[in-house]
This record gives structure tokens, sequence and C-alpha cells, in this order.
């Protein structure tokens, strides 16, 4: 496991910032979108603002599943695990999460309710079939990345024939989302945005081809980057060429793992238990149609979005947060007025704040210190 | 020392409700598992009180409560972090530990045998330090109201002249040294619930800090300010509370803090970050950066310090901000943790 470090160097960092700096021309500005939350902390957390030259913005994008999940499908989630007695199995990141007047799974579970942390979809499944008198339901999140992981835990379950396990699926898909960034109205993104930062390990399953029709639309460049500072700071590098020879392709920075047909055995597990949703709504940028993956008609009796009458109620974002604005690139963190008063990790008021991936997150935690006017901490 | 007709059966016995009655059953309990376990007269004496007489100098108190899952865990148990971190507590205050007491929780069903490594491990642990644990209590709660056991310790240790340490007294340009790696207790842990099965071998690191604790003052007491071992919440943490504490700002670097390959890697794969894990046998000493050199020597001469490292230094910052330069030569905030929590980890 040595090979982290290796990726981390410093001086090979500052080798290439330096190649970005004479690479790029004097009388310009490029705006970059790293379209995922992975891509949002490494950038934060290793500070490699400081390294670029400030003609090169890095707008954040909406890549963080925990950010982008509507709070009423939490609520309801939440709902479900209080009123109808279900073992709840979560990932450990969404416990935080406050829905309505702040209260969030860990409120429920101090209220009783059985909500498990969990790092797999198969440990939902093995809990199942331990405990055959206990409904057990999974909130499954996530993008391409983790729907596999999904995929599989539904088809051991029905190999063995569970009958008291069931999910409640929110993955949700990268193009789509990327798409409608693209296309959103009011701000102009697609003359505002140069190019993206795309995801590797989403691109290590799906593989290039989704990402080709972004390039194709809309005449951007995508460079598919892993997530260690270097691969970050190479994909920067390649984009800035791309720009300044016209090209507009999509180009894998990312070698190690992404082959350009993607892990077939993943698709296929994807595609045999999950169908598109006609629209999903997300989290700051609102319903996205062909976003969002469901089980299909075939294993619709794990779904418990159908095994149980739980309403998905609406929960409105705060009129203040800018997330949708800051998603989309066309504010910063510190354009929002609640940012660092109303809003912090502890406290957080929109989806950028609630996960360490988000974009106001991620400022907060590791990038504050850079807001001038920011005021001291309370004493 | 009682006699009961019966033994406890230790192989395959088990806690029962009656152990913690007050009768029979309990005095039997301690009779068998901790007076041998912990062995010292002021316990075995078999008073509902310690008596010994009072040293010379000023007397630190300090007390801390051990829940950690598993109890079991590579490098150490509850038993030996209940010990160790009451003494860590007292040292952080240059204080020489003298005497500890004992509280267990204990769930009904409990095996003997268990209970018993833990007293044998904490006796053990009690005597390589030099202290004794000198009073306990136990109490049983009904099967599923407790995680097999709960452990509270408490300690008195004594002082001497001139030694003053305190959280308020970080200076700009004091130094910031590091004892050694970071993350190895919360990683050991973690590692050790269940359903993690990466192939990597990280040992808490557990042990009693005043022997280093003593040679430090003896070096250079004076010029130091304060210590503090970075427990729960890690080193960012602990640097944060001293900004508060003392009014200043920090500035580290990166590429000095000593952490483990695999405890990176382990982060890495959990989402984690070493500066917020928890460390049980690290400590952070804040000194005059003139003394500074000489005491990272003295420091990395001794086992526990042999990776001690100059990490940063104290700055002025009206936003109490600690910062780092990373290795990539950016900067970002080593902010308190707030996102991902790793409960029940001491
Ligand atoms: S600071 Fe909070 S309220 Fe403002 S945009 Fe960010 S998440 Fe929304």
């Amino acid at each position: 496991m040595k090979h982290i470090d290796d990726y981390r160097d410093g001086a090979l960092a500052r080798t290439l910032a330096e190649r970005i700096a004479i690479t790029i021309q004097p009388d310009r500005s490029y705006a970059f979108m790293e379209f995922c939350g992975g891509h949002t902390h490494a950038i934060s957390r290793y500070g490699l603002e400081d390294l670029l030259p400030p003609a090169i913005r890095l707008i954040h994008g909406p890549g963080c599943p925990v950010c982008v999940l509507p709070v009423g499908r939490l609520a309801a989630a939440i709902d479900l695990a209080k009123t109808q007695s279900v073992t709840l199995c979560v990932y450990g990141d969404l416990m935080r999460v406050p829905t309505t007047r702040g209260y969030s799974l860990l409120s429920a579970k101090a209220d009783g309710a059985d909500i498990r942390m969990i790092y797999s979809p198969l440990d939902a499944v093995r809990m199942a079939e331990q405990n055959p008198t206990r409904e057990v339901v999974f909130f499954a999140i996530g993008f391409e990345t983790t729907a596999p992981a999904t995929a599989q835990a539904i088809l051991l379950a029905e190999r063995k024939k569970l009958s008291n396990f069931s999910i409640i699926c929110n993955h949700v898909l990268t193009p789509p989302a990327m798409d409608a960034i693209m296309a959103s109205p009011g701000a102009t993104p697609t003359t505002m945005l140069d190019g993206f930062i795309g995801p590797a390990h989403v691109a290590t399953v799906t593989g290039l081809e989704p990402f080709e029709k972004i390039t194709r639309r809309y005449a951007k460049p995508v460079v598919i980057a892993g997530f260690e500072p270097l691969d970050v700071l190479q994909a920067i590098l390649m984009l800035i060429r791309q720009i300044h020879e016209g090209r507009a392709e999509i180009e894998n920075q990312y070698l190690r793992a992404v082959s350009s047909s993607g892990n077939r055995l993943a698709q296929a597990a994807v595609a045999q238990v999950f169908n598109l949703r006609d629209s999903f709504e997300w989290r700051g940028l609102g319903v996205v149609a062909d976003s969002a993956l469901r089980l299909n008609e075939r294993y619709a009796h794990f779904d418990a979005e159908q095994r149980y009458p739980i309403p998905i109620p609406h929960i409105k974002d705060h009129p203040a947060c800018a997330c949708s604005e800051i998603l989309r690139g066309v504010k910063k963190p510190t354009d929002c007025r609640l940012f660092g008063t109303a809003c912090t990790p502890e406290t957080p008021v929109g989806s950028c704040m609630v996960s360490s991936e988000g974009a106001c997150a991620a400022h907060w935690a590791y990038g504050r210190f850079r807001d001038k006017n920011y005021r001291p901490c309370a004493e | 020392m009682m006699q009961f007709s019966r033994k406890l059966d230790i192989a395959r016995g088990k806690i029962e409700l009656s152990h913690g009655s007050g009768g029979r059953a309990s005095a039997q309990l301690v009779n068998e598992i901790f007076y041998p376990a912990f062995a010292n007269n002021l316990l075995s004496a078999g008073n509902d009180q310690a008596i010994f007489p009072s040293p010379a100098g000023r007397l630190a108190m300090s007390t801390d409560s051990f829940v950690v899952s598993p109890l079991f865990f590579p490098g150490g148990d509850i038993g030996a972090l209940a010990v160790n971190g009451v003494i860590n507590d007292l040292a952080m205050g240059g204080a020489q530990p003298l005497y500890l007491s004992a509280s267990f929780i204990i769930e009904e069903g409990f095996s003997f045998a268990e209970l018993r490594q833990i007293a044998e491990n904490m006796g053990a642990t009690a005597r390589s330090a030099g202290v004794m644990i000198v009073t306990g209590d136990t109490k049983v709660v009904e099967r599923g109201k407790a995680d097999g056991v709960f452990i509270t310790t408490a300690g008195v240790g004594v002082i001497q002249d001139g030694v003053n340490l305190s959280g308020d007294r970080a200076r700009p340009g004091d130094s910031v040294i590091l004892s050694g790696s970071l993350g190895d207790h919360g990683v050991a842990v973690m590692m050790a619930r269940q359903n993690l099965g990466f192939d990597t071998h990280v040992e808490s690191d557990c042990a009693a800090l005043h022997e280093l604790v003593a040679a430090m003052l003896a070096t250079a007491g004076p010029s130091i300010r304060l210590m503090r071992d970075p427990t729960r919440g890690g080193l960012a943490a602990t640097l944060n509370e001293i900004a508060q504490q003392s009014q200043v700002g920090f500035r580290l670097r990166e590429a000095d803090i000593p952490i483990k390959p695999d405890v990176t890697a382990v982060c890495e794969l959990l989402g984690l970050d070493p500066l917020n894990v928890a460390n049980e046998g690290k400590l952070i000493a804040i000194v005059d950066a003139d003394v500074a050199p000489a005491l990272l020597a003295q420091m990395r001469a001794h086992p526990l310090g042999r990776d001690a490292a100059l990490i940063g230094t104290v700055v002025d910052d009206a936003h109490r901000f600690v910062e780092m330069e990373t290795k990539f030569g950016g900067r970002r905030v080593v902010d308190w943790l707030s996102g991902e929590q790793l409960p029940r980890i001491c």
C-alpha cells in the first residue's frame, strides 16, 4: 500500500505546477469544473489552488452523493425506521445529514430507531440473513461507482431468497448531471466553463463512452483523472493543452485502471437489476431527466419504495442557500451570506456543507484562511 | 483473603447479576479476579477507601472512562488503555502518577476469562508504570445494557515545584514537538472491527508517557509551556483547543508530521484524516524554540519518542487558525473533526 505516497510527491507537484504556469496563455483565464467530490476534497486538502496560477479557476461540481441527495428521501427513510420498526442500514457519512428541524439519522438512532452503519451493502444482506424476523432496509446511495455493489447485494439476496431485505435506491448518474449543468438556464456555464475534470472511479465502471457525449455536445474537453493531487494537476495540464490545440476530446489521465469500455462485469450487474428513472430530483440541481436508477420489474420485490407506504416529502432548501449556483460554478461558497455564520459543518443549512466533499464544507474545513474578511472565531 | 467453598470457574464461568449484588458473589469476584491481578496491600486490605501518606508538592487528579469496542485490539486492550489513559492525563500536567482507582460496569454474561485477562493487563500495565490500583468498584447490568465491560479509572499524582504546564501558555514563536507517528491507535481499533478485511498490520500505540515526560522536564523543564496527549479528535482537536486557550494560531508542515504508510493507506480507504484520528501513546509539547533542538534529540533517545519531530510553530493569529503547509506546497486549515466519526475508539 506504499503507492499513495509515491503519488503525493511534493517536488513532482511543483514541477507540474511550473509546467502549467509556463503553458497557459497570458491573456486569458481558464475555468475547469471538477465534477466529483473526491477531486474537490483532494484539491482543498492539499491546497492545490496555492500552486496554480491565478488564471486557473477550479469550480467544484455536484459530484458528492450525500450533497445531492434530496433531504425528503432521507426523511422518508428515517420515518420508515421509526414507524415500521425496520433495521435501516446506511453508510456512515449520512448519519449527520440534517432533515427538517435538524433531525438526522443520529437523532433517530438516539430516539431508539434501529439504524446501523455499514461499509458494504453485503453487510446489510448478511444482517437480513442472520435476523430473519427483522426487516432490513439498505439506503443505497452513490454514483456509478457504488451501484454495482448494490446490484451485487440484490443478486445475493435473490440467490438466498431473502424476503426480509429491501433497498431505498438513490443511485444517480454522472453524465446526465454534467449535461444538466451545461444546459442550465440563467447563468451561461456553457460559455463560462472551459472543461471538465472527470471522475476516474466512475469511468472505471462506465468506460469513456458516456463522457464522449458531453465533449461532442458542448465542444468542451473532459479529462478523466484519478484522485491523487498529482492526478488532478496533470489533468489540468492536459485540459489546457487541449484548449490550446483547439481540441475538445475525452482523454484519460488515469491510465492505471480506466479502459475505454469500462468494467463490463459491473455494468452487467447494474443492467441486470436496475432501470433508468424517468427523472430524479437532485439537491441543488433540481429535477434531472434520466439521471438515476431504480430496481427493475424483475427485482421490484426488493424495492422498499414499493414494499412500504413511504411518501417522500419535498423539503425545500433555505432560500438564502446558494448551493445550486455554487454547484454550477456561478457562485463561490463565500458569496453565500450564510457561509460560516448560520451554515457550518456542525449546522449545515445547504447541501454543499453536508459532506466533507461538498464545496462549502471543503472550503470551510481547509480553505477559509484565504478569506481576508473572515471574522475571528467566537472565543 | 476470604475463602470460598468453590472457586470461580474462570475457564467457563460468566458474570451473573449476583456478581454485582454486593453479596458473597461480588466479594468472590473481587477476591479471585481483581486482588490477584492488581496485587497490592492497599487494595487487598479490603476497605472502602485506600489510605496512603500524602507526598510533598502539589497533587494532580484526573479521571477517564473507557468504552472501546472491540475490547481487545492489536497493541492493547481496554484494560491497558484505562490505566495508560489516566496516567497520561496526569503526566501531561507534569505529574508523577502514584495511585489509581478502577470502576467496572460489567454486562451480565461477560466471561470470567476475558474479565481476568483485562484485569491482569491492567495490573501488569500499572506495575510496569510504577503505579498502584488501590481502590475500585464493580457493578453488573443486565445483558444488552452494556457492551461487555466499561471501565472508569481515576488517578492521583504529584507535581514537583517549578513545573508549570498549562494550555494557555503557548506563545507566538514557540515550537511544536510531536513525540511520534499519528493515528496508530484509532486505525488499529477500526481494523479490529468486523468487516474491514484489509491486509495491513497496525498496532495501537497505547503506552504510559510519564517517564518520557519526566525525562523532558529534567532537560527543559521551565522552557516547556505545555503538553497534551492527542487522544480523541487527534492532533487537529488538540491544537485547536490550545489555539483557543492560548489565543494563538499554529503553522504546521505536513512533510514533517510522522505517519506510518499503513495508517495513511487505511485512512485513505476509510476517508479519514490521520490528523483527526485518536492516539493513546503520543504527546505534543509546545516549547520555547531555543530548547527545541536539544529537547528533540533527548526525546529521540527515549523508546517512546524515537520518531519525535518538530512539526511547526505557534504564531500570532486573530482567527486562531491551525494552518498547515501541505506536502505540495499548498496551504490548508486543520480543523476540528466534524464529518466522519469514529465512535467507541477509547
Ligand atoms: S454556505 Fe451553506 S447555505 Fe450557503 S451555499 Fe453553502 S451550503 Fe448553502
